[in-house]
C-alpha cells in the first residue's frame, strides 16, 4: 500500500516523523482516517488517541491536523505515547487538578483547572482501555 | 610595598575567586547542554506551525483576516515584549538585548508613538527602569522555574492577546536572544502582532473542520504562545552560553593574574634573602 509522511510533533518535542499508510486522528468532528493522497484537510484535535497503521497508539490532546500534499501533520498541544502514560501519576494529577478545580476563585482560573481535569481523565481512560 | 604576607592573602584569594568562576562555568555548561537540546526539539513544532499558519492565511485575506493575523490597522501604541535572564554574571547577554530594545524604544519614540513595555525576566527590567520607568507595563519574573515548559509561554501569550483585545496596544514585537552557538547568540526583534507570516503557503485549496474563521481563532493564539515559548527557550540557551564564555573568560584572567601576582611574590622574597645575606656579611666584614 501506499505510503506518506506522517509526523507528530508537540511543543516540547517530536513524537513520530516517518511513513505511515493509515493514521486515524481524533478530529474535532470524530475521527477521521487519513490514507495516502489524502485532499488538502485541515481540522482542530479534541482529546483522544492517534493510531498509526492499526498498531501504535498515541494520546493527542488539544492542536491542529493538517493535510497537504507534503503528507500529515499533527501539531499536539500535549501527546504522549499511550504504552509510557503511568497510570497511577496521573490519578495523582486528577486528585490535584480536582482541588485546583475546587480552590479556583475566577471563572478564568476555574476553566483552566476543568479543561486540564479533562485532559487528564481522558489520558486516563485511554491508558485503561 | 605590599609585604609578603599582603602578597601571599592576595594570591590565596584570586584562587579562590577562579573556583568559583570554573565552578559556575561547568554548571553553565552542563545548564546549556539541556537548554540547547530543549530549544532545537522545540523548533521543530514551530517551523510546522508556521507552514500550516502560511498556509491557512493564504486563504484569508483582506478584510476577513482576523486581528491578531492583520493587526487592527492602527500601528500607534507600541508594546514591546522583552525577554531577558534572571541573573548576571553572564557577559554581554542581558545587556546587548536591552540595547536593541532601547534603540527600537527610542526610535518609536521619536516617530510620536506610544511606547509600553512588558519585561518579562528580572535583569532587563532593572535596566530598562532607569530611562524608561513610566513605559514600563508589567514585569514577569520566571526565577522560580526551573525547566520553562510550554506553560510559560502560554500564560504570557494569554496576558498579551487579553491586552490586545482590550485594546491596550496596536502593535507587539518581541525581543529576545537567539541562540546560534556558544559564542554567538544574536539578539533578535520579532513582529508578534500582526503576526509575521510567511509568504509562499501552499495554494491548495483546503477543507476545514469545523470551518476556517474557528480554526485560525484557535491557531493565532497558539501560534503566538509558541513564538514566546521558543524566544524562551532560545533565551535560555543563549544565557547559558553566555554565561559559559564569560566564565571561560574569567577563569582564564584569574590564571593570569596568579601568575603574575606569584611572579612579584617571588620577586620580592628573593631581593627580601638578598638583603639578608648583604646586612649579614656587611656585618661580618666590620667586625
Amino acid at each position: 500500500m501506499a505510503t506518506f509522511p506522517f509526523e507528530l510533533v508537540s511543543p516540547e518535542r517530536v513524537l513520530f516523523s516517518g511513513e505511515a499508510t493509515q493514521v486515524v486522528v481524533p478530529a474535532s468532528e470524530g475521527e477521521i482516517s487519513v490514507l495516502a493522497n489524502h485532499a488538502p484537510f485541515m481540522s482542530a484535535l479534541r482529546a483522544g488517541v492517534v493510531t498509526v497503521d492499526g498498531g501504535k497508539r498515541l494520546f493527542v490532546r488539544g492542536g491542529f491536523a493538517d493535510v497537504s500534499p507534503a503528507g500529515l501533520t499533527l501539531l499536539a498541544e500535549q501527546a504522549i505515547a499511550v504504552e509510557d502514560i503511568n497510570v497511577e501519576k496521573v490519578s495523582g494529577q486528577i486528585k490535584d487538578a480536582e482541588e485546583d478545580l475546587r480552590d479556583a476563585k475566577t471563572d478564568d482560573a476555574r476553566n483552566r483547572a476543568t479543561a486540564v481535569l479533562e485532559g487528564l481523565r481522558a489520558m486516563l481512560a485511554v491508558a485503561r482501555h | 610595598m605590599a609585604s609578603l604576607k599582603d602578597l601571599r592573602n592576595r594570591i590565596a584569594s584570586v584562587k579562590a575567586t577562579q573556583k568559583i568562576t570554573k565552578a559556575m562555568q561547568m554548571v553553565a555548561a552542563a545548564k546549556l547542554r539541556r537548554a540547547q537540546s530543549a530549544a532545537e526539539a522545540a523548533r521543530p513544532y514551530a517551523t510546522k506551525m508556521e507552514v500550516v499558519l502560511a498556509n491557512i492565511a493564504g486563504g484569508v485575506s483582506g478584510s476577513e483576516a482576523p486581528a491578531l493575523l492583520a493587526g487592527n490597522g492602527k500601528d500607534q501604541v507600541h508594546l514591546l515584549v522583552v525577554c531577558t535572564g534572571e541573573r548576571g554574571l553572564c557577559g554581554a547577554f542581558n545587556t546587548s538585548i536591552v540595547r536593541l530594545a532601547r534603540e527600537k524604544i527610542n526610535s518609536l519614540l521619536a516617530a510620536g508613538k506610544t511606547v509600553k513595555i512588558l519585561c518579562v525576566g528580572k535583569k532587563g527590567f532593572e535596566q530598562l527602569k532607569r530611562n524608561y520607568e513610566k513605559h514600563i507595563v508589567d514585569l514577569i519574573e520566571l526565577r522560580g522555574i526551573k525547566n520553562i515548559g510550554y506553560g510559560e509561554g502560554e500564560m504570557i501569550a494569554k496576558r498579551v492577546i487579553s491586552m490586545f483585545e482590550a485594546g491596550d496596544f496596536d502593535v507587539a514585537t518581541l525581543f529576545y536572544s537567539r541562540f546560534r552557538s556558544v559564542i554567538a547568540q544574536i539578539p533578535t526583534a520579532q513582529a508578534l502582532i500582526p503576526a509575521e507570516v510567511p509568504a509562499g503557503g501552499a495554494k491548495a485549496s483546503y477543507e476545514y473542520e469545523p470551518d476556517e474563521g474557528a480554526i485560525l481563532s484557535e491557531l493565532l493564539p497558539r501560534n503566538i504562545a509558541v513564538q514566546i515559548f521558543r524566544a524562551l527557550l532560545e533565551n535560555s540557551a543563549s544565557f547559558y552560553g553566555s554565561q559559559m564564555s564569560a566564565m571561560d573568560n574569567a577563569t582564564r584572567n584569574a590564571g593570569e593574574m596568579i601568575k603574575k601576582q606569584t611572579q612579584i611574590y617571588n620577586r620580592s622574597r628573593q631581593a627580601m634573602i638578598t638583603k639578608e645575606l648583604i646586612e649579614i656579611i656587611s656585618g661580618a666584614e666590620a667586625l
